[in-house]
């Protein structure tokens, strides 16, 4: 399979660093405040706000991606994340029996190694890719990139074989996630567990 | 568009989730943490496929395979979940040390009524 690549043409148009157009306002105030909600959501000390904030964090994303002309990750982005994981997630909360309200050890002891090894990471990829993709520049004006009918052509023609062996991978997982749910034993299913992530598997397809 | 504004904050979400997965203690809330590194990752691809034009679009083809199996991984995970908290009465991954190396009988020791405690609770 060759990967055509086509030279970026950011280059032909002038273009500078410090005269932001729109979409790139827009995609910094969207960014900033994606990265906000995911800060909140790793940081509340109530768990299901962090779930509530999950959604903020993933449906800023989703804006992104529209901002990238991505139309079609984006609604799946919605369908998918901020449909049916969050949901997913919030079942998994209130079957563990979460707490409702603060909890002050939601943190674990390692937090200060944990806030030392992501501020590492963090300031050795934003170093690294700043200083590699200074003079690049994205070009969104030419045809939409991620259009459902692009995407689906390229899915059905392209991708065909790689699509069918998910849908055997999520067939697994589905199995997988009925067998872990059930009580150990016997052969009844389990009240709370089984219905849970069978749902999910479903609604993702 | 710049470059670096997708890429920059795909690195920032990548570190946050970082952060979490390390951090927290609640099950769930290191799975949350995990979808937010997956999407991280899913931001950089659909980034770089629509800076490099791709024909393929494999950018975009792989995005929509990660969010798939992201789907599958918490479904999965989740049913994890709830049965070592059946089995063991708490979903907190620092008291899950039944194969911790180097504390030996003393930690059973302190284990054994947090146990207790958590599932009379």
């Amino acid at each position: 399979m060759t990967l055509a690549i086509t030279a970026p043409l950011a280059a032909s148009a002038p273009q500078g660093f410090l005269s932001p157009t729109g979409v790139e306002i827009a995609f910094v105030l969207v960014g900033i405040a994606t990265l906000a909600a995911a800060i909140v959501t790793v940081t509340t000390k109530q768990l299901v706000h962090a779930a509530l904030w999950l959604v903020v964090a993933l449906g800023g994303l989703a804006v992104e991606y529209l901002l990238l002309t991505a139309e079609f990750i984006a609604w799946v982005q919605v369908l998918i994340y901020v449909g049916s994981v969050v949901v997913l997630l919030l079942f998994g909360l209130m079957l563990t029996k979460a707490p409702i309200g603060r909890s002050p050890d939601a943190d674990s002891g390692n937090r200060w190694a944990a806030l030392t090894v992501a501020a590492a990471s963090a300031a050795a990829l934003v170093w690294v890719v700043v200083d590699a993709f200074r003079t690049q520049w994205i070009d969104l004006d030419g045809a939409v990139q991620g259009s459902t009918e692009v995407t689906g052509s390229i899915l059905f023609r392209h991708w065909v074989l790689p699509f069918e062996a998910l849908s055997v991978l999520l067939l697994a997982a589905l199995v997988g996630a009925i067998v872990l749910s059930r009580k150990n034993g016997d052969s009844e299913p389990a009240p709370d567990g089984t219905t849970q992530p069978s749902t999910a598997d479903k609604e993702q397809r | 568009m710049h470059l670096a504004y997708p890429a920059v904050l795909a690195a920032l979400l990548f570190c946050v989730g970082l952060y979490g997965v390390l951090a927290r203690r609640n099950a769930i809330l290191v799975l949350m943490s995990v979808e937010l590194m997956l999407n991280a990752v899913n931001l950089n691809l659909v980034a770089f496929d629509v800076w490099l034009r791709d024909t393929l679009h494999a950018g975009q083809a792989l995005t929509l395979f990660t969010i798939a199996i992201a789907a599958a991984e918490i479904g999965i995970g989740l049913a994890i979940v709830l049965m070592v908290y059946r089995n063991r009465g708490t979903s907190d991954v620092d008291k899950l040390r039944d194969t911790a190396e180097g504390h030996g009988p003393e930690a059973e020791t302190t284990e054994a009524p947090a146990h207790t405690t958590e599932a009379a609770a």
